[in-house]
């Protein structure tokens, strides 16, 4: 590569180069300022929506994303007033999540909605705390986030703890009703924020609920594992009749994949978390994916709303089942467009006086409504179980929010056709 | 634990390990010759990946057959980006090349997630869940026909260089950079040339991968790690050296992973890399470099 | 003192750091809350910019593991305040003792060793992720479920606990920044600089004429990680969690190292001028593809590694000497 010659230093030169390095420095300063300034205080209420659609977790929060797509059109049906929807990436990042709020914020969002992971979404609760905007969280599941005494920040999802407790209860019921009860299991959870969550409230709930099973062995795995034929391994070698998972899609993939090829068969796959429901898996694994269990927060198939969700959604997502992600992303920007008609106001304080006293009992997940209690959790939620087979999600518990019945034992892998 | 176990995970380790040493012996040949430290490798072998699925999903030909196609399309894609853009980097400092590479692979990575999206996506053959029986050993037939793929590959790799007078220029370059140029080398030539080399065992490694991986666009970073940490434990710039790096690292991380917690298990590699690195940095295999 | 560290700087660049330095002190009362936010990103990295630079820039030793000091002392410093209810700034010294230790074990192997170029660089990489790994299953602190610093009210700022404003956090970096640069000004100038930048230029000369090269290029690692440990204090009460995952990972080594790379590696100024034009290039790609309408998530990326790769071929030195010939600078190691 050739070297440029140095242009001489006239003092033309050297100014002329000054001056462009100094209106590069403005040019960017200016880039970087907000455009937008908040215009005037009628007209739709603005809601900032944070989701990691690029990075680590981009397939979750493009999933979400599915759902602020259709809300606005369900929304106006309903006869709930405008929103407008400021959307923003968080680049599964902590750091973007917390500029990306700001920015936000400053462009004029009057409540933020978001944002899937733990850590982004604690970054943002501060945010939102500090500035005094309400901050409706539709997906996280630390239990810290809403023990912080925050008056601004609202979270319509379940804790780690509500998440298995309701596990424990639903087995319970089915293994009554399919009169099949696993005598142990292996217990193998993702090494991540959820899965450690999950695994370090476990022993504190087990001997509360009587569970009729033992855990022999527990195995923890990296979540960017690329091979799990390891783990399968020992969990077979271990002697458990029915596997008790926490993991996400991709492991639940290598796991079934390394179930079949090791020739093992447990009785039940009983997953407390995302992955072996979703339709990635369903689509990849065709017949070898029906029969887990999985107990997740979920929506009631039997609730109204749910059959309107469902319907709008199949239009322009055919061949995509419903599913968590898309559900509560939805009831979050419900919660925000209620609150502005209660609140009739976009002024901060009083949306976020207004969310704490919401009680939408016409809504879409399972429980008596979104209500939040002292801390911004909604406490009342319920979470079902349900099994997959034939490609779809059949809900089998709790009894009330259920539109099928399990079926346990799960068929032998290399019974399957 | 029952004895077979053991035995089930250890031949299980060996043969994905074999795989990761064909990924490895891309960056090897790539260091050991061109003396640049490719840090986009991983992406380079998820570009491979996408590839195969794509042919996969479009023709419906299996990934083993389309490892030629693929390692040539890697191979075009190398010796342009060496030609291109890396060769003014040779002689620069690591830290530039470093960064060279990460903009590459930023680059590389979000093209990926928007073309294709975040979900993973994988390879379905037939033969997908078959496994051998012998005895109480049961083997994934997958990783089998994958392990024999590799060593005919670097089987191939090896005659390269060692028999055709290309290959023999190469190392020539590698051996002694003024020598070669004293002979009348063209040495920039050779150097994409082998750049595409490499590239072509990471293509025709990640058309393999697929059997074994799902792919998302954010597999890269993971893959240039374990391709280093392969290629120090072997040797730098011995090809025999990356395989049995390969070898020896799926083993240890399957046999971690069965005594130990399998969620630690990648600590053992990087013990092992920090012991290679402290007590015999030019690995196994390899010479000592002056 | 403060006269031997002016002496030899060209009295333009006086002229141009003061009204620099005057512009960031004022900055808050003119900008809204989400350009302080940047701004404190941006000073962050130029801060751990600056420390690596120690290493790199003055004992030529390329660490690209250096998040691993980050981490341990936001999480050393978190764990005392958490568990024990000390204050950061006395967790401060144990923060920076912790890096210190990590540093010097690595330096010690390393240079005991003979590790050197791409080698060492690996091994910083291997370091990194044994840390993270590590903490992923350190339940002490949370293990990879995160670990969360309570949270207390915004209104008051309470500077010896760290709870406060942006605006607190603000000043607190900006401090850290300017202590950055003026120590190393003052260590190159110094006895110790001039060996560095002897190791840097040609070891084993440096070594023929006496120089305890072993020595010296430890105190760069153990200065640079030192330095660093500051920022993993500050990273832990600024964001009030901290992740395994998101702390230790090769991503946060990757970002620490781009501002000083780019800005130019030895020089003072680089990783400043560095961190405001990544920070800010970042920025400003976002506003321009939103304000376009383009909402494909990782068209940002894509451009900013295309800038990146642009800014490397064209100014591979970095861009604050390209600039300093620009703007009329001359000077030895600004």
């Amino acid at each position: 590569m050739t070297r440029k010659l140095a242009l001489n230093s006239t003092p033309c030169a050297i100014t002329r180069r000054r001056f462009s390095a100094g209106a590069g420095a403005a040019g960017l300063l200016l880039a970087v300022a907000p455009f937008g300034r908040v215009r005037a205080q009628g007209g739709a209420l603005k809601v900032g929506v944070l989701l990691p659609r690029s990075g680590a977790q981009a397939a979750i929060g493009q999933d979400c994303q599915r759902a602020v797509e259709i809300a606005p059109g369900i929304l106006k049906d309903l006869g709930l007033p405008g929103i407008a929807i400021m959307n923003a990436d968080t680049e599964t990042s902590v750091d973007v999540a917390r500029s990306r709020a700001e920015k936000l914020i400053a462009d004029g969002a009057q409540l933020l909605v978001g944002a899937f992971d733990s850590g982004a979404s604690t970054a943002i609760a501060q945010v939102a705390e500090q500035k005094g905007v309400p901050f409706v969280i539709n997906i996280a599941a630390a239990p810290p986030i809403t023990e912080q005494g925050y008056k601004f920040v609202f979270r319509n999802f379940p804790t780690a703890p509500m998440i298995l407790s309701d596990a424990f209860a639903n087995q319970k019921e089915l293994f009554t009703t399919t009169g099949m009860t696993p005598k142990s299991v292996v217990f193998m959870h993702v090494n991540d924020t959820f899965g450690t969550s999950m695994a370090q409230s476990l022993p504190g709930l087990l001997p509360k609920f009587n569970v009729p099973y033992q855990i022999v062995e527990t195995i923890s795995y990296d979540p960017t594992a690329r091979d799990l034929s390891v783990e399968v391994a020992k969990a077979k070698a271990s002697g458990g009749e029915a596997l008790l998972m926490v993991s996400r899609l991709n492991d639940a993939i290598l796991i079934t994949r390394e179930l079949v090829k090791q020739r093992w068969n447990p009785k039940a796959v009983l997953s407390m978390g995302p992955g072996w429901y979703e339709d990635q898996y369903l689509k990849t694994l065709g017949k070898l994916g029906d029969g887990p269990l999985s107990f997740v927060p979920w929506y009631d198939p039997n609730k109204k709303l749910t059959k309107q969700l469902a319907t709008a959604f199949a239009k322009p997502y055919p061949g995509i089942n419903l599913n968590t992600n898309q559900v509560f992303t939805f009831e979050a920007l419900l919660i925000a467009a209620d609150a502005f008609k209660r609140a009739s106001s976009s002024d901060p304080k009083a949306l976020a006086d207004a969310i704490r006293t919401t009680n939408i009992t016409d809504n879409v997940s399972i429980g008596p409504g979104i209500q939040f209690d002292a801390k911004g959790q909604n406490d009342k939620l319920k979470n079902a179980a349900i099994q997959n087979r034939g490609g779809k999600l059949i809900t089998v518990a709790p009894g009330f929010a259920s539109d099928g019945k399990a079926e346990l034992p799960m068929q032998p892998y290399d019974k399957r056709g | 634990m029952p004895a077979e176990i053991y035995l089930n995970v250890a031949v299980s380790g060996l043969l994905t390990g074999l795989v990761y040493g064909l990924m490895a012996l891309g960056l090897s040949v790539i260091f050991g010759v061109v003396r640049v430290v490719n840090f986009a490798h991983g992406e380079m072998t998820t570009i491979a990946m996408y590839i195969a699925i794509t042919l996969f999903s479009a023709l419906r030909l299996d990934p083993l057959v389309m490892m030629v196609p693929i390692a040539a399309v890697l191979f075009a894609f190398g010796y342009a980006l060496q030609a291109g853009i890396i060769n003014p980097f040779i002689n620069r400092p690591e830290h530039s090349q470093f960064i060279l590479l990460v903009a590459i692979a930023i680059i590389i990575v979000n093209l990926l997630l928007i073309v294709f999206g975040p979900d993973a996506r994988s390879v379905q053959t037939s033969y997908a869940y078959d496994s051998f029986q012998i005895g109480a050993l049961i083997v994934d037939a997958t990783k089998v026909y994958a392990g024999v793929a590799t060593i005919l590959v670097a089987a191939a790799l090896f005659a390269f260089f060692r028999f055709t007078l290309i290959g023999k220029a190469i190392r020539a370059c590698a051996d002694n950079y003024t020598g070669a140029l004293v002979v009348g080398l063209d040495v920039k030539r050779l150097y994409a040339l082998t750049f595409g080399l490499g590239a072509a065992c990471v293509g025709a490694a990640g058309a393999m991968l697929v059997l074994l991986v799902d792919v998302t666009p954010a597999l890269g970073p993971a893959y240039t790690l374990l391709g280093f940490i392969i290629v120090i434990t072997g040797g730098l710039g011995s090809m025999p050296g990356a395989l049995i790096g390969g070898l020896l690292i799926g083993l240890t991380e399957a046999m971690a992973g069965l005594f130990f917690a399998p969620s630690a298990k990648s600590m053992f590699s990087f013990g092992l890399l920090v012991l290679v690195l402290l007590f015999r940095p030019q690995g196994i295999l390899g010479r000592r470099v002056a | 003192m403060m006269a031997r560290l002016i002496e030899g700087v060209p009295r333009r660049a006086l002229v141009l750091l003061a009204l620099l330095l005057a512009g960031l002190i004022v900055a808050p009362w003119l900008a809204n809350d989400y350009l302080i936010t940047t701004l404190i990103l941006i000073l962050y990295f130029a801060y751990t910019g600056q420390a690596w630079n120690v290493m790199m820039g003055f004992a030529g030793q390329l660490s690209l593991g250096h998040a691993i000091y980050v981490g341990l002392g936001g999480y050393a410093s978190a764990a005392l305040f958490v568990h024990f209810g000390i204050a950061p700034w006395l967790g401060l010294i144990a923060a920076v003792a912790v890096a210190v230790a990590c540093g010097a074990i690595i330096g010690f192997l390393a240079f005991r060793f003979r590790v050197g170029g791409v080698y060492f660089a690996i091994l910083t990489i291997a370091f990194a992720e044994f840390a993270r790994i590590g903490f992923d299953h350190l339940s002490w602190v949370g293990a990879s479920s995160g670990f969360f610093l309570p949270v207390a009210n915004y209104s008051r700022s309470d500077l010896w606990n760290l709870r406060g404003s942006p605006t607190m956090f603000y000043y607190v970096i900006l401090a850290l920044t300017v202590g950055a640069f003026v120590l190393c000004h003052a260590l190159l100038k110094s006895r110790m600089g001039h060996y560095w930048q002897a190791i840097r230029e040609d070891e084993v000369a440096a070594r023929s004429l006496g120089i305890n090269t072993f020595r010296y290029k430890m105190y760069a690692v153990v200065i640079s990680a030192g330095m660093t440990s500051v920022a993993g204090v500050f990273f832990a009460f600024y964001y009030n969690n901290l992740f395994p995952e998101q702390v230790f990972s090769i991503g946060r080594s990757i970002e620490l190292i781009l501002s000083p790379v780019i800005g130019g590696i030895g020089t003072l100024f680089g990783p400043i001028v560095g961190a405001f034009l990544l920070t800010g290039l970042s920025e400003a790609m976002q506003n321009l593809l939103s304000q376009l309408g383009i909402d494909v998530p990782g068209a940002k990326q894509v451009f900013y590694g295309l800038c990146l790769l642009a800014v490397v071929l064209a100014v591979p030195e970095g861009v604050w000497p390209w600039l300093k010939r620009g703007v009329g600078l001359k000077g030895e190691s600004t």
